[in-house]
């Protein structure tokens, strides 16, 4: 095993961990980010080019922002049904 | 139960699923030492039948083509129902199916709009790089597709709804889904009516390491670049259409 696989390794463990670690959902949102960008940096490191590609941007820009895009929609909604009430 | 319970509890769990999780790694073989007969076949395989260098996309696009044929529509049924889902919520709220142009910016930073505007080119030069060299480098069409979805979420980032409105036209974006879905479909109905069966190569291959080279490869590669790009913008749009709705109900 390489340095960089090492390294890589302990990024994907540590961004996993602070993933699980951040209650705001939000800030969940962004730290998935990070994270996806440290599986990709994984997938190379371990020869994968093809996955580290779709990792890549799937994990680090479609994802969250699909999080961020319903958690919006999630919070407004429970305004408008606290509004009513 | 008590918190103490819950910890002895949990405590055993993660234990015997340490000690399984390391058993079964130990037994892995190493990296780079893969024993597997169907990997060398396709590896060795690859570059002479298809006079494609990269063995991922021979085996994607044809040894295994139906395979992928089914995961691309996986997606565009995921995105036709987010799609439904969304629009028939929008109508029970009763507001207009197309939100009116709002001319605000959406990011407030001038550095963050000057970078994602800078970033829109290349980037889109990089996702066409990538689909249509996915039968020669890593990549392809998946790949390639999602860099040009960012690039074009970029946009977004950079510029205003108004000029989404106009840069990212719902109905062009389902048209992209669409053609490409189908276009995959429809090459492999042309391996059945030139070559005998179903995503068989029925064009030339011609030499190796060429742009157009691979036979029907770089065509499959961009139809499923156009699928997935398509698929994904129409999931981020509508998603981002629910939001400029809610801005105006707000306001």
């Amino acid at each position: 095993m390489t340095a960089v696989q090492a390294v890589a390794l302990v990024a994907v463990a540590l961004g996993g961990t602070a993933v699980v670690f951040a209650r705001d959902p939000a800030r969940q949102a962004l730290v998935s980010s990070v994270f996806g960008i440290s599986l990709a940096v994984l997938f190379l490191a371990f020869q994968a080019p093809d996955v580290a590609l779709s990792q890549v941007v799937v994990g680090a820009v479609a994802l969250p922002a699909m999080i961020m895009l319903t958690l919006r929609k999630i919070i407004r909604r429970e305004e408008v049904d606290r509004g009513e009430r | 139960m008590s918190s103490r319970v819950r910890y002895a509890v949990f405590g055993t769990g993660a234990l015997g699923l340490a000690v399984l999780l390391v058993w079964g790694l130990a037994g892995l073989p190493d990296l780079g030492d893969f024993a597997g007969r169907y990997g060398h076949v396709l590896a060795h395989s690859a570059v002479p039948q298809r006079k494609a260098t990269s063995s991922i996309s021979v085996t994607t696009f044809d040894y295994r083509g139906i395979d992928t044929l089914i995961e691309e529509f996986i997606l565009f049924t995921a995105a036709v129902g987010v799609m439904v889902l969304l629009r028939v919520q929008r109508a029970e709220e009763e507001v207009p199916a197309e939100p009116e142009a709002v001319r605000r910016p959406t990011a407030r930073s001038a550095s963050l709009r000057s970078l994602g505007a800078a970033l829109v080119g290349p980037i889109l030069v990089l996702g066409i790089y990538i689909v249509v060299h996915g039968h020669l480098t890593p990549g392809g069409g998946f790949q390639g597709g999602v860099i040009l979805m960012t690039a074009l979420f970029l946009i977004y980032l950079a510029g205003s709804h108004m000029n989404l409105g106009r840069l990212r036209p719902l109905g062009a974006m389902e048209a992209s889904e669409g053609v490409g879905a189908a276009g995959f479909a429809v090459i492999g109905l042309g391996g059945v009516v030139l070559a005998g069966s179903y995503l068989e190569n029925f064009i030339a291959p011609g030499q190796v390491g060429y742009l157009v080279s691979g036979g029907d490869l770089p065509l499959l590669n961009i139809a499923v670049g156009l699928e997935v790009m398509g698929a994904l913008l129409v999931v981020l749009g509508e998603f981002l259409d629910q939001r400029l709705l809610m801005k105006k109900g707000q306001a």
